[in-house]
């Protein structure tokens, strides 16, 4: 394993695995590391494509052709079933981009922010700042 | 709506062909590539180019938000409604070998009609989202562009 | 007809809430909507107590999505333990839905409140799938419902604190990580196997052996189902959306969002790779054991700390999943019966916990733990439904939670692993007190001056009382539940070997 790390073809031969390993790193990177609500949206989105891309490779067979019904009886057809789960999982990345985006406009709306730092401050002033301290009444 | 006369004229041309475009995608999902998700998606398409062009309030003349989520209910009723026919003529949910004499009719029917619930969802829910979003900014006055 | 109906059992048990919830959208009128699903509701409480008589008895339901035969096709596979988690889901729904009315009444607006039962039901949908399936990225499907339509139940408890927003969207980031995580682990599984039923993935992957891509999809499935059960420290994302979501959202999801990702650990670990997988008993025993036993300890003491009732029982919901990831790292037979006879006690509790801080939020208009002085005074039913859910909580006798506590230990003693077993009820301790600050501020406190509480509305004070008269009903008589869990459990570490064809 360690001499085939260094090899050349392996580097190549798992190109798409690659690129899938550095997209999936940048999203999640961006997710955890922006502090504005729509970047995280976006970070969340392109590791949610890394994934795509992991899926619809992994369905590509060497020298076929797409899914689809020829009058070749010789054909080879690439695998069809990762496909139809990405389509359900991009149905299902759009609903949570969607329903994210919401979520930020109404947020926008009652904080007049996206900033996670500015609304943290003010979380932390509306819980510590007005009213009862902290725990203050335990004896 | 005095202004961007190329814009306008363009969007009517291409408005129509979009339409028919999603058609041919969903009633073709049967054999072929397409169905439901692309062609709603794509019937969407048509309706927010339109409102990109002359506004939200103008979408919303055409296609009420209330149509849009009536629409997005029928649309699954119409998938899992075929699910509980399928169901109650003696095969499995979305079953389709129960809806013909022979399976290969009963199942590109199943399939066209299941299809045709998830293009009314998608389509519906896609407007809606759009309508949410936009109708949230007041729109750009022409002079502003 | 009946036959129809019986045959079809699997697929309506998912298929009726998922075709009301349009219908439900519809009716426009909040009550309306509200008699509606909380009919559905109990018919599909119906449909899983009927799923739950038939495989009692150990047969397993397999249903054809479709007409489409596994491994092709979606199955619907019922056993006893997800039967029972089926119980349990639809149980609390039917349960909480009756009591919902009152106190979305005074959270939601009216004009949404048919949305909300809308969601509830897409929820119930969701948390439902999940454990009925038996295709693997049917759970990621089904998983992905009930979260997006939990994002939106927590966001609508902004009507009433505006942090409820913050909160869904922290949800929302951590949980969709968490379900592509997932995805991604079933990628590698599928790589591999070339198959996506689980009974299908476990003979092929026990043929294939061990490699690194099944090491790789293992550890992104621990962690994707991690993150969506709260395992610490995961659990990021729990506090602040059990304290913001309206209080019949929080008592439903602690009671089943939480049970039902369990389960699908519990499948995947016993079922999908099988018991004797060693690099899983390793990561079982070296993460998931000392992360068990930490949240136990840890969020309890968070608990201790906190002013806000919902937040400090949240907090506690994080030690409770402690003491579920416990019982599964055990691998053994009793040790799984302790797992599932605690989401099955944990739900029961936690959600008359829940119930019994909406009915302060309601009456009292707080749930800061504060606010709460002199309370027991002038809400006596509920408070007292708080002290013997307290009970239960802590692990006293004659309730539910001690019934969990008990098998945990024994299963603790029975690997000679003593320090464990003290380790759990050291942690009772903990529960103590914080369960006694509240019943110490409701009855002990002066009531504060000028404030007026009426005692919650029988509505919402008879589901918390069946809950709570559950809680000693099944602690004292513990046959049925413990029966059914050690039966699960036998079934996951049999599963191993039984090969799919019977």
């Amino acid at each position: 394993m360690q001499a085939s790390i260094l090899d050349l073809e392996y580097v190549l031969g798992h190109y798409n695995y690659w690129m899938f390993v550095i997209l999936m790193m940048t999203g999640l990177y961006i997710t955890v590391s922006r502090g504005n609500l729509i970047k995280k949206i976006v970070g969340l989105n392109i590791f949610q494509t890394a994934v795509f891309m992991l899926y619809i490779s992994m369905g590509k067979i060497i020298g076929g052709t797409a899914p689809i019904l020829v009058d070749d009886p010789d054909a080879v057809y690439s695998n069809p079933l990762p496909h139809v789960l990405i389509l359900t999982a991009i149905v299902v990345g759009i609903a949570t981009t969607a329903l994210a985006l919401a979520l930020v406009v109404r947020i926008r709306e009652t904080y007049g922010t996206v900033e996670e730092d500015d609304i943290l401050a003010m979380e932390h002033e509306m819980e510590f700042g007005a009213g009862v301290p902290h725990g203050g009444d335990r004896g | 709506m005095e202004h961007h006369s190329i814009l306008r004229v363009i969007s009517k041309l291409l408005i129509p062909p979009i339409i028919l475009y999603a058609l041919y995608v969903q009633w073709h999902g049967d054999y072929g590539p397409g169905g439901g998700f692309q062609a709603g998606v794509v019937f969407a398409v048509a309706f927010i180019l339109y409102s990109l062009v002359y506004g939200v309030d103008a979408l919303t003349r055409i296609v009420s938000p209330r149509l849009l989520h009536a629409f997005a209910g029928i649309g699954v009723l119409i998938y899992a409604g075929t699910g509980v026919v399928t169901m109650l003529l003696g095969d499995a949910f979305l079953g389709y070998n129960a809806l013909a004499h022979d399976p290969v009719h009963a199942q590109e029917w199943g399939i066209i009609v299941v299809e045709f619930g998830v293009g009314v969802t998608v389509a519906s829910v896609m407007m809606t989202i759009f309508i949410a979003f936009a109708s949230h900014n007041p729109p750009l006055k022409d002079e502003d562009w | 007809m009946m036959a129809l109906i019986e045959t079809n059992l699997p697929a309506l048990q998912v298929v009726l809430p998922l075709v009301a919830a349009p219908v439900c959208a519809m009716l426009g009128r909040g009550s309306r909507s509200w008699a509606f699903a909380t009919a559905v509701s109990w018919l599909t409480f119906l449909v899983a107590l009927s799923l739950f008589a038939k495989t009692f008895g150990g047969t397993i339901i397999s249903y054809e999505m479709g007409g489409w035969a596994p491994p092709i096709g979606i199955e619907y596979r019922v056993d006893v333990l997800n039967a029972f988690v089926l119980m349990i889901v639809s149980g609390m729904a039917a349960i909480v839905l009756p009591y919902a009315r009152r106190s979305v009444a005074a959270e939601i607006p009216a004009e949404r409140q048919s949305f909300f039962y809308t969601a509830f039901l897409l929820c119930l949908t969701g948390l439902l799938g999940v454990t009925i399936t038996g295709d693997a990225f049917n759970v990621f499907v089904f998983l992905e419902i009930s979260s997006l339509s939990t994002y939106a139940l927590v966001a609508s408890g902004a009507w009433r604190n505006k942090r409820a927003l913050t909160a869904a969207y922290n949800y929302l980031i951590m949980g969709t990580v968490g379900a592509t995580f997932f995805v991604i682990g079933i990628g590698m599984l599928y790589m591999v196997t070339g198959t996506l039923n689980m009974a299908d993935l476990a003979v092929r992957i026990a043929a294939h052996g061990d490699s690194s891509t099944v090491h790789m999809g293992f550890v992104f499935i621990l962690i994707g189902i991690g993150l969506k059960l709260a395992m610490f420290p995961l659990h990021l994302w729990l506090p602040n959306a059990y304290s913001f979501a309206p209080s019949a959202v929080t008592a439903f999801l602690a009671a089943t969002a939480t049970k039902v990702a369990v389960y699908v650990m519990l499948r995947f670990m016993f079922t999908v790779f099988g018991f004797d997988y060693e690099f899983q008993a390793a990561t079982l025993e070296m993460v998931v054991l000392p992360l068990a036993i930490l949240a136990m300890f840890a969020a309890s003491l968070v608990a201790i700390f906190q002013d806000d009732l919902k937040r400090m029982l949240a907090y506690s919901s994080v030690a409770q999943i402690g003491y579920i990831l416990l019982g599964l790292a055990f691998l053994t037979d009793t040790g799984l019966t302790a797992t599932i006879i605690h989401l099955f006690n944990h739900a029961v509790t936690k959600g008359a916990l829940f119930m019994v801080a909406g009915c302060y939020v309601l009456m009292a208009g707080t749930s800061s733990i504060s606010g709460l002085r002199g309370v027991g005074r002038d809400m006596p039913w509920t408070t007292a439904a708080f002290v013997v859910a307290g009970f239960s909580l802590i692990g006293l006798p004659l309730t539910v939670g001690f019934i969990s506590k008990w098998y945990l230990v024994q299963a603790a003693l029975e690997l000679g692993w003593w320090p464990v077993a003290l380790l759990i009820m050291a942690s009772s301790l903990l529960a103590i007190v914080y369960v006694w600050r509240v019943v110490e501020t409701a009855y002990l406190q002066p009531a504060p001056e000028g404030v007026t509480r009426k005692e919650a509305p029988p509505s919402m004070l008879i589901p918390v009382w069946i809950l709570v008269a559950m809680s000693i009903w099944f602690g004292i008589n513990a046959m049925t539940t413990s029966a059914a869990a050690s039966r699960g459990g036998n079934m996951l570490i049999g599963s191993s070997q039984i090969l799919w064809e019977d």
